[in-house]
C-alpha cells in the first residue's frame, strides 16, 4: 500500500460529471445530432423461428426519402465452421445476432434495416420489405428444448453425437463427491427454476454514426466499452479499426447488457451506403424483445453434511437458457455456486441450452445469482435439518485464505468470514418479527476481473491535472479516479479533471464490466501519477541543480530533502508547470497494462419480508447487505452498487419475468407489464462495507459492482420460506404464484 | 395534415415551434427545441424519465401532445437551476450521490421538486409513492429518497 495519508481516498467527493447530470446537459447516446442526419430503423422477424428464403427490398428502396437498405448480405459473414473470438464473444453468433442470416431465430430478430429522411418514412419502408419466410416449429423453455424431438435451432450443434439444443457444457470437479456423500449424515437435494430477467437499464440502445467520403467512421454511442464498439463494428463491417473512432456517450445504465452491440454496425453500413449521418434508437419494446436479458434456468443442487454441520459434498447441475445463439453464463453459475464454502468434494456442471428467445447478454455477475440461489436455499434447509443457525452453518464452512475453490483458485486473503460475522452481530439479525413475517440470509461470490486498461495523466500549463481513462463511467468511477489522483499528488480534489477518452485518444481499455473498472483503472492511474511525480521531482532538481534523489514530493510540492532539506522553498505543481518548457517540456505520463490480481468478492445479505396472504404480495420490510469491498475509494458509490444490486435481486426474486405467448412472442415487452421494483416497493437498503484490502492492489481495491446481485434471490426466498413455513422453488415469487402456492398448502 | 404552429412558454421564455398533430411534447423538446435533458426511457408513460411540468402539474412529456403546449407554460430540467445556482435538490443529489448513471435523474428531480412544492414536509412513504412513477435501475432508490427528505428539511429550515 503506497497511500499513507487519506485526505481524498475514502471521501464522499462530488463527482466531476455530476453538475451536467443533474442539469440535463450530459450527452447520452440519443442526445446528439448532426447536420443532414437521417434515421435508421430495423425490420424484425414476426416469427419465433423461420428460414429466410429471400428478402426483396426493391419497393423499400424505391420509396422517396429512403437513402439506404441493409440486410445480412452487407455484413461480414462469419462461417459457422470457424470460431472467431472477440473477448468472450464468438463473432459467428454476434454477426447472426445483429442481423439474421440463414434463419430468424426469435420474434424480434433483425432481418433488415432502412435509413430514411424521417422516422416515419423509415418505418414505412420497413413495411415494404418483402421477406419470404418458411415458418418452423419453435421452442421457448429449457425443458422443452431438451426433449427428444424438440425443434433444433442449429443443425451444426451436436451433443453426445446427436443434433441438440445443448450447445455447451462446463464442469468443475474437486475431490470425490460420491465418497463425500457416503460420509454425510444429512443430505438435501432440491430442484429450482428461475425466469430470464432483463438488465432494465433506463436508457435504450442508441447510436449516431457518420462515415466520411474516405470511409472513416465516427460512432457516438453509449456502451460498456468504446473499444468493444470499435472492434465489433470493424469485424462486422470490414472497416479497419484505424478508420473507426468510437466516442463514448454518457451511459444510462448497462449492468452487462451493453457489453455487446446491436445497432452500431448496422448504422455504420447505412451511413456508409447513404453518405449521411445515421441515428438509430431502440424503442423500449425493441429493448425487451431483441436485446439480451440474462438466462432463465433449471437447476438441481445436492449438499451433504455431517451432524456437526461440516459440509462434506456439494453437487450442482445448472441448465441455463442461452437464447437463440450459444453463450449463456454457465461459468458464473457453476463456478460461483459453491465458491463461498470450503467443501472437500464438489461436482458442478453447467449446460448451455439454446431456444427461440433473444440471445442473452451479460447481467451483473452473469450466472452467479442462479447458482447461488439454488445453493443458498439448500443450505437454509440444511441448517434447519441440522438445527443450526443459518449464519453459523455458513461460518462453519466459510472459505478463507488458503481454501481451494472448485473452479480452481486457492483464495488469498478474503473477507467472507467478516461479512458473516458482521451480519451475525448486526441488530437486524436479532430484530423481532411479526405474523407472516420472515427473515432470510444468503451469501454470494463473484470472481471480479482485471484485464487491459490505459490511462494518461497530464499536468496542465496552469498546474492542474487532467486524467484520461478508457472506461465509460457507469456509476461514479470518475469521482473515484479523481480521489486517487488528488491523494497521490497531494492536491485539492477540485484541481483534477477526469475524462473518458475516445478510441483515438487513449490506449486500448477493456470493458466496463466484471467489476473491473476501478480495480484496473486505479492501477494505471496510480502508475501514471507516480511517473508524473518522478518527473516533477526531476524538474525541481534541475531548477535547484541538485540530484533528483534529493527531492521529495510532499503535500503537493517538491521539497529538497536530505542534506539540502530546507535550502530552497518548495516548488508547487503550478510553479513547476509554469517552468515546464525550460526544464524539459510538457509534463505527463501514460501507462497501459494488462492488470492481474483482481481476487474475488464476497457478500452476505439479510432480508426481512412480510407476505400478504390474501393478495399474494411479498413486501421487503428490511434489507441489509454486508460486503467485503476491499477499499472504498468513494464510499457513496460503493454503497450505491450494493443498494442497486440488492434492488435488482429483489425484482428478480419477486416480480420480474418474461412471459411468452403460444407463438413465441414476448407478451410483456414494456415497463408496465415487466415489473421492475419502483420506489414504493422497497425499503431503505442498508449497507455495511467491510474493508479487507486486496493485497494485490495499490489501494486495496476489490471489484464491488457484481457481488451485490448474487445473494438476494436466495435471501428473499429464504425469508419467504421463513415467513410461511413453506418454500417456493421457482422464481419469481409473484402474487399469482404465491397465491397458488398458498392454496396448495 | 399540415404542421401546426404553437406558441408556448418554456422555462419562462416565450417559444414557438411547428409540430405534427400526432407528435409528443417529448419529441419536440428533444428534437427541434434541442432540450435533451428530458429523457426517453419508454415513450409510454411508464418510466418518468421525461417528466416535465405543464402549468405547474407534473406530466410525462412522452404522453403529452406537443399541441397541448399552446398557451401553456412548461418547465423542464433545463429550467431547474437559476443561472449558476443549482436548485437545492440538484445540489443535494450531488452531495448524497443520489445518481449513478444519471439517466433517470432529470425526471426524478422534476418529480421531487413538484412534490416539495406541494408538500414541504413529506414522510418517507409519501416520497416513495410520489416517486413511484420514476424508474431508477441503478440506485435502489435509497439515496434518492434520503436526498429528497434532506432537501425538504433544509428548505424548511431556510424558510423558517
Ligand atoms: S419516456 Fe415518458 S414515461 Fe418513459
Ligand atoms: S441512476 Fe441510473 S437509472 Fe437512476
Amino acid at each position: 500500500m503506497n497511500v499513507i495519508s487519506n485526505k481524498w481516498i475514502g471521501q464522499r467527493t462530488i463527482r466531476p460529471d455530476g453538475a451536467d447530470k443533474v442539469t440535463g446537459r450530459a450527452a447520452y447516446s440519443a442526445d446528439t445530432t448532426l447536420p443532414g442526419l437521417i434515421w435508421g430503423k430495423v425490420l424484425r422477424s414476426p416469427h419465433a423461428h423461420a428460414r429466410i428464403k429471400s428478402i426483396d427490398t426493391s419497393k423499400a428502396e424505391a420509396l422517396p426519402g429512403v437513402k439506404a437498405v441493409v440486410t445480412a448480405k452487407d455484413l461480414v459473414d462469419f462461417p459457422l465452421d470457424k470460431s472467431v473470438m472477440l473477448g468472450i464473444q464468438d463473432m459467428r453468433w454476434m454477426c447472426r445476432n445483429v442481423m439474421a442470416r440463414e434463419k430468424a431465430l426469435f420474434h424480434g430478430h433483425p432481418v433488415a434495416a432502412v435509413a430514411a429522411t424521417s422516422e416515419e418514412i423509415a418505418a414505412e419502408a420497413c413495411r415494404l420489405i418483402v421477406v419470404d419466410y418458411e415458418v418452423l416449429p419453435h421452442v421457448i423453455d429449457i425443458d422443452d428444448a431438451m426433449q427428444p424431438g424438440a425443434p433444433i435451432l442449429h443443425d451444426f450443434i451436436q451433443f453426445e453425437g446427436k443434433p441438440s439444443n445443448i450447445a455447451g457444457k462446463l464442469e468443475h470437479k474437486l475431490g470425490d463427491v460420491e465418497a463425500g456423500f457416503a460420509g454425510a449424515d444429512v443430505i438435501i437435494e432440491r430442484s429450482f427454476s428461475t425466469e430470464p430477467v432483463h438488465q432494465g437499464y433506463i436508457e435504450p440502445h442508441a447510436c449516431l454514426v457518420s462515415v466520411s467520403g474516405d470511409g472513416k467512421a465516427v460512432i457516438f454511442s453509449s456502451s460498456q466499452g468504446q473499444f468493444m464498439v470499435r472492434a465489433m463494428t470493424s469485424l462486422l463491417t470490414g472497416i479497419p479499426q484505424s478508420d473507426i473512432r468510437a466516442i463514448p456517450a454518457e451511459i444510462g445504465g448497462g449492468f452487462g447488457g451493453k457489453t455487446i452491440i446491436y445497432l452500431e454496425p448496422v448504422a455504420t453500413l447505412l451511413a456508409k451506403k447513404s453518405g449521411r449521418p445515421v441515428k438509430m434508437t431502440m424503442s423500449r419494446e425493441e429493448v425487451f424483445r431483441a436485446s439480451g436479458p440474462t438466462s432463465g434456468s433449471k437447476s438441481t443442487v445436492k449438499i451433504g453434511a455431517t451432524r456437526d454441520g461440516k459440509i462434506v459434498a456439494g453437487q450442482g447441475t445448472f441448465y441455463l437458457q442461452a437464447g437463440a445463439l450459444p453463450g449463456s453464463p454457465i461459468r458464473g453459475a457453476a463456478g460461483c455456486a459453491f465458491a463461498p464454502y470450503d467443501i472437500p468434494n464438489v461436482h458442478s456442471l453447467g449446460f448451455d441450452v439454446v431456444s427461440n428467445r433473444s440471445k442473452v447478454a451479460a447481467y451483473r455477475a452473469p450466472g452467479a445469482p442462479i447458482g447461488a440461489y439454488a445453493v443458498e436455499c439448500v443450505l437454509d434447509e440444511l441448517a434447519e435439518a441440522l438445527k443450526i443457525d443459518p449464519l453459523e452453518l455458513r461460518l462453519k464452512n466459510a472459505a478463507k485464505q488458503g481454501t481451494k475453490a472448485a473452479h480452481g483458485p486457492v483464495f488469498p486473503r478474503i473477507g467472507f468470514v467478516e461479512t458473516l460475522e458482521a451480519a451475525r452481530a448486526h441488530d437486524h439479525y436479532k430484530a423481532p418479527l411479526g405474523k407472516l413475517q420472515g427473515r432470510g440470509v444468503a451469501s454470494g461470490f463473484w470472481f471480479n476481473a482485471g484485464g487491459e486498461s490505459s490511462a494518461q495523466v497530464n499536468i496542465t500549463e496552469d498546474g492542474n491535472v487532467a486524467v484520461t481513462t478508457g472506461h465509460p463511467d457507469i456509476g461514479g468511477s470518475r469521482a473515484s479516479i479523481a480521489n486517487i489522483t488528488a491523494e497521490l499528488l497531494g492536491i485539492d480534489y477540485n484541481r483534477v479533471s477526469v475524462q473518458i477518452g475516445d478510441t483515438a485518444s487513449i490506449g486500448y481499455s477493456n470493458l466496463t464490466g466484471g467489476s473491473r473498472v476501478l480495480f484496473a483503472s486505479a492501477m494505471v492511474v496510480t502508475q501514471s501519477t507516480e511517473k508524473v511525480i518522478t518527473t516533477l521531482r526531476e524538474r525541481a532538481a534541475k531548477i535547484w541543480k541538485i540530484d533528483p534523489e534529493a527531492v521529495t514530493w510532499e503535500d503537493g510540492e517538491a521539497r529538497p530533502a536530505g542534506d539540502n532539506a530546507g535550502k530552497f522553498p518548495g516548488l508547487s505543481l503550478a510553479d513547476l508547470a509554469a517552468r515546464a518548457s525550460e526544464t524539459g517540456g510538457p509534463i505527463g505520463a501514460g501507462v497501459q497494462l494488462n492488470t492481474t490480481g483482481a481476487e474475488g468478492g464476497f457478500a452476505t445479505h439479510i432480508c426481512d419480508v412480510e407476505v400478504d396472504a390474501e393478495l399474494g404480495i411479498v413486501r421487503v420490510l428490511r434489507y441489509t447487505s454486508f460486503q467485503d469491498v476491499g477499499r472504498a475509494i468513494h464510499p457513496s458509490y460503493v454503497e450505491g452498487q450494493m443498494q442497486g444490486g440488492a434492488a435488482q435481486g429483489i425484482g428478480w426474486a419477486l416480480s420480474e419475468e418474461y412471459i411468452y405467448d403460444r407463438n413465441g412472442k414476448v407478451d410483456n415487452a414494456g415497463f408496465l407489464d415487466y415489473r421492475m421494483p419502483v420506489c414504493s416497493d422497497l425499503p431503505m437498503l442498508d449497507t455495511v462495507m467491510i474493508e479487507i484490502p486486496n493485497p494485490k492492489h495499490p489501494q486495496g481495491v476489490r471489484g464491488v459492482g457484481e457481488v451485490p446481485l448474487v445473494p438476494p434471490l436466495a435471501a428473499v426466498a429464504n425469508a419467504v420460506a421463513n415467513a410461511l413455513g413453506k418454500r417456493f422453488y421457482a422464481l419469481p415469487m409473484s402474487p399469482p404464484r404465491v397465491l397458488a402456492g398458498l392454496d396448495g398448502a | 395534415m399540415a404542421k401546426q404552429h404553437i406558441s408556448t412558454t418554456i422555462n419562462g421564455e416565450p417559444m414557438e415551434f411547428l409540430c405534427e398533430p400526432h407528435q409528443s411534447m417529448l419529441d419536440v423538446l428533444r428534437g427541434p427545441l434541442g432540450l435533451t435533458g428530458s429523457k426517453e426511457g419508454c415513450g409510454s408513460g411508464d418510466c418518468g424519465a421525461c417528466s416535465v411540468t405543464l402549468d405547474g402539474r407534473l406530466v410525462c412529456a412522452c404522453l403529452m401532445l406537443a399541441m397541448e403546449a399552446e398557451g401553456a407554460s412548461i418547465t423542464t430540467i433545463e429550467g431547474m437551476a437559476t443561472g449558476e445556482a443549482l436548485h437545492p435538490l440538484q445540489q443535494k443529489f450531488l452531495e448524497m450521490a443520489a445518481l449513478q448513471c444519471g439517466i433517470c435523474t432529470p425526471g426524478v428531480l422534476m418529480a421531487a421538486r413538484s412534490l416539495l412544492e406541494r408538500n414541504p414536509d413529506p414522510s418517507e412513504t409519501e416520497v416513495r409513492f410520489w416517486l413511484a412513477g420514476n424508474l431508477c435501475r441503478c440506485t435502489g432508490y435509497d439515496k434518492i429518497v434520503r436526498a429528497v427528505l434532506e432537501t425538504a428539511a433544509d428548505m424548511r429550515e431556510n424558510a423558517a
